[in-house]
């Protein structure tokens, strides 16, 4: 990646052979513009440094690390227990996927068999962090290229799934729900009728959300064709998720990979050809209404029993006893405070986050703190190849394109 | 019967109370236009969007544009250190002025008699009243240009390039959509072209009683050209360009604050109630009312009343026109994407120009034909 400091000598380069005889007026008339860190269409704090020829995109490069918390090395100093809210802060918009994601990969470290009740529910969570995420990524893909209502239709489906999230955890968008071998709580009662009842609203707002822009001509015109990535490229930047397979491959680790519930689920995979910001936003709006589908099966099939694995390591003492119990209020202190032993080794369970593939490697040498954590984050991998899509296109086309990849700072940045 | 009444008062003063009960219908409608039209905008947005929309000061939220105009008037008038400051603070100015001055020959009633004195219901009688409204609109873009380069700002400038861009180019569709009125109409005086809307619909001899003789069942061509043409010089959605809020931040109005800022917002809108007006004349009739003749002959008014009330009524129904005009203005800017530049001078240069020029030539062969 190109620094800051690259890009100035480069403008200065420009600048030095602006009096060579017969060079081309237009490309030394060149301006270096700015979109980010703070601009309303980058969305979290990431920079994009445009030199531009008129209104084209000459070259860009990207910087990164303004919203860099060292989560990874959090991931080495707190407890398992206590990374979990941190989680939540990678992608805030699916943040249900991000805690899923990393307490399985926890468990496998510690081998510990989960419940199928809390299995189902998790893979319902997942598609419902999914719906919540793709929503916000063509809300605000549109919403930046002026369709307000658009974007503010998807938004309010949100809100009525983040409702549905507060009565299972109680918090809105940083859940901190799932706990390594268990959940923060069981399904509350007529959760299900109530999920059932989203989906009809949020179909017939998908419906409205599709009438309103994929044929609309301007929409159209203004997606088309922009921010290409071909499929070997896409691969090659290690692109995953809806903008892969909106580059024509055919990958996705719910079928590829099944993991949590997803073999005993029915559902398609989308893949668009044209590479481009219409197909991204095609496949996003198709895997919407593929998540409606896996959630009225997993409404169905629900299983019910215990949320918690029977494994006296990680079991969390329940409130009643710790109340009533000096061991039990002793057990807790202690597990809290000092956490539980994972033993050693390294583990990493990818999973298929709504933006790509999302994945904690973990190394473990014993004690109740990994050792070394890495995040697999789509966003990163994303975000590299934006100047390769927007070289040559005009600045508005700059804006298309880093909507239609969703790149969400937190996951980012890290 | 009002010429009794008024039979004592000298005509020279007819004319001076009649110019002052004008300036102030028209200086109303215009200064009234941004803070209401803002609260409408608010309002339908959100019932579009399935939200409530600003409901808290005063009834319905109304009040709500008072209290942001006492905000802007108090806020601290801010000056950027890197601007040229005279053109900075001399640009809202120029923008929001020929707005401002535009309307002045969009005739909102009839010609009205009072005591032997014509009196013709629009700010100025003027001949030229088309060729002024061209001249005078265009002037706007200097004001716009101004502020983006003034404002020492690269997304202002960008915002300063388009605009002048864009206007220069939709100009010229919308005079040439005009020029086929202008031919149908054989007149470039608005109120003349107003008044030759009254009666039913008819094409030569063929007459369509249920329809009024409107512009836009003889010019629906030039009538599609004006809308979008009026679109883009309103610098609204889906030609807001020029203030491009994702790419180029705000525009050209990026370094200004406070009341600066809220003229270029009132200027805005009183372009965007210039063209609701001059759409309304063009190919609305304008100030008339069909059938508002006979429903108020059915009331059996007294003589003196009459004429007053249907007056009335006719400056109420020009009124109702613009605000519908005003309606479409707010629905269109919340279902719409954005253009792009590049789309949007294609659009402009390669399909509206062409357009409003074949519709140009159809009319004058048409009339030609019609004369010879």
């Amino acid at each position: 990646m190109i620094t800051k400091t690259d890009v100035n000598s480069k403008k200065q380069n420009q600048f030095e052979d602006e009096v060579e005889e017969g060079a081309d007026l237009f490309e030394n008339s060149q301006m270096l513009i700015n979109i980010g860190p703070q601009h309303p269409a980058t969305h979290g704090t990431l920079r994009m440094a445009c030199r531009l020829n008129g209104e084209t995109v000459v070259d860009s490069v990207c910087e990164i690390g303004y919203l860099h918390r060292a989560m990874e090395k959090l991931g080495e100093v707190k407890t398992y227990h206590k990374f979990i809210p941190y989680t939540d802060r990678l992608n805030y918009c699916s943040a249900l996927q991000n805690n899923v994601a990393y307490v399985t990969t926890v468990e496998k470290l510690l081998g510990i068999e989960i419940p199928d009740r809390n299995i189902w529910i998790r893979t319902m969570v997942s598609e419902i962090a999914r719906i919540i995420d793709h929503l916000i990524c063509v809300g605000i893909n549109a919403f930046d290229l002026g369709a307000m209502t658009f974007f503010l239709y998807g938004f309010h489906q949100r809100e009525q799934a983040y409702t549905l999230i507060e009565q299972l955890c109680g918090s809105r968008l940083t859940t901190t729900y799932t706990r390594v071998g268990g959940l923060s709580g069981d399904l509350p009662d007529g959760f299900i009728p109530r999920l059932k009842e989203w989906l009809v609203e949020l179909e017939a707002t998908l419906k409205e959300m599709d009438k309103l822009l994929t044929t609309n001509r301007i929409w159209v015109d203004r997606t088309k064709g922009v921010g290409i990535m071909s499929a070997d490229d896409a691969l090659s930047y290690s692109m995953t998720g809806p903008c892969l397979r909106a580059s024509n491959v055919n990958v996705d680790l719910r079928r590829d990979r099944p993991y949590l519930a997803y073999k005993s689920l029915e559902f398609d995979v989308p893949v668009a050809k044209g590479c481009d910001v219409y197909d991204r936003y095609l496949v996003r709006m198709r895997e919407m209404h593929e998540s409606v589908r896996i959630l009225r099966q997993i409404a169905e099939k629900m299983p019910s029993g215990p949320i918690w694995a029977d494994d006296k390591r990680v079991r969390i003492p329940e409130k009643e006893r710790v109340h009533n119990s000096m061991e039990s209020l002793i057990h807790h202190f202690k597990f809290f405070m000092e956490g539980f032993d994972v033993p050693p080794g390294e583990a990493y369970c990818p999973m298929e986050g709504p933006n790509g593939e999302v994945g904690f490697y973990i190394i473990s040498k014993g004690g109740p703190k990994a050792y070394r954590m890495r995040i697999r984050a789509p966003s990163f991998f994303m975000f590299q190849p934006a100047p390769d899509m927007v070289r040559g296109q005009p600045i508005a086309d700059v804006i298309a394109v880093i909507g239609s990849v969703n790149i969400i700072a937190g996951e980012l940045d890290r | 019967m009002a010429r009794e009444r008024l039979v004592n008062v000298e005509p020279t003063q007819i004319l001076l109370i009649a110019m002052l009960a004008k300036f102030i219908f028209v200086l109303m409608l215009l200064l009234n236009a941004a803070p209401l039209m803002a609260w409408a905008e608010r309002r339908i947005c959100s019932w579009m969007q399935n939200r409530t929309g600003p409901n808290r000061v005063g009834p319905f939220g109304l009040l709500q544009s008072v209290a942001d105009a006492v905000k802007f008037i108090f806020k601290e008038d801010l000056i950027p250190a890197h601007v040229r400051k005279w053109y900075y603070l001399v640009a809202p100015g120029i923008c929001v002025v020929p707005a401002f001055l535009t309307f002045a020959v969009v005739p909102f009633g009839p010609v009205i008699d009072v005591n032997g004195q014509h009196i013709s219901l629009q700010l100025t009688e003027m001949n030229v009243g088309f060729v002024y409204i061209l001249s005078i609109s265009s002037l706007a873009v200097y004001g716009i240009i101004i502020a983006s380069w003034a404002s020492n700002n690269k997304y202002s400038m960008l915002g300063g390039l388009r605009s002048t861009a864009q206007m220069i180019s939709y100009e010229l569709a919308m005079g040439m959509s005009l020029i086929a009125i202008i031919l149908l109409y054989n007149t470039v005086n608005l109120q003349e072209i107003a008044t030759s809307q009254g009666g039913p619909l008819h094409f030569g001899n063929f007459v369509i009683p249920f329809l009024p003789n409107w512009g836009i069942f003889y010019q629906p061509l030039a009538c599609v050209i004006f809308t979008v043409a009026a679109f883009a010089e309103t610098n609204r959605l889906p030609f807001d360009l020029p203030e491009g809020e994702a790419e180029i931040v705000a525009g050209y109005h990026l370094e200004y604050g406070g009341m600066k800022w809220s003229l270029f917002f009132m200027a805005e809108y009183a372009h965007m109630l210039t063209a609701s007006g001059l759409f309304a004349t063009f190919f609305l009739g304008g100030w008339h009312a069909p059938g508002a003749g006979a429903l108020l002959q059915h009331l059996h008014l007294a003589e003196n009343i009459f004429p007053w009330a249907l007056v009335a009524i006719q400056v109420l129904t020009f009124t109702l026109k613009v605000i519908l005009f005003m309606l479409f203005f707010i629905v269109i800017r919340f279902t719409l994407p954005r253009f792009r530049y590049d789309q949007l001078m294609k659009l402009g240069w390669k399909i509206l120009v062409p357009l409003a020029l074949a519709n140009v030539i159809i009319t004058a062969a048409v009339i030609a034909a019609k004369t010879y």
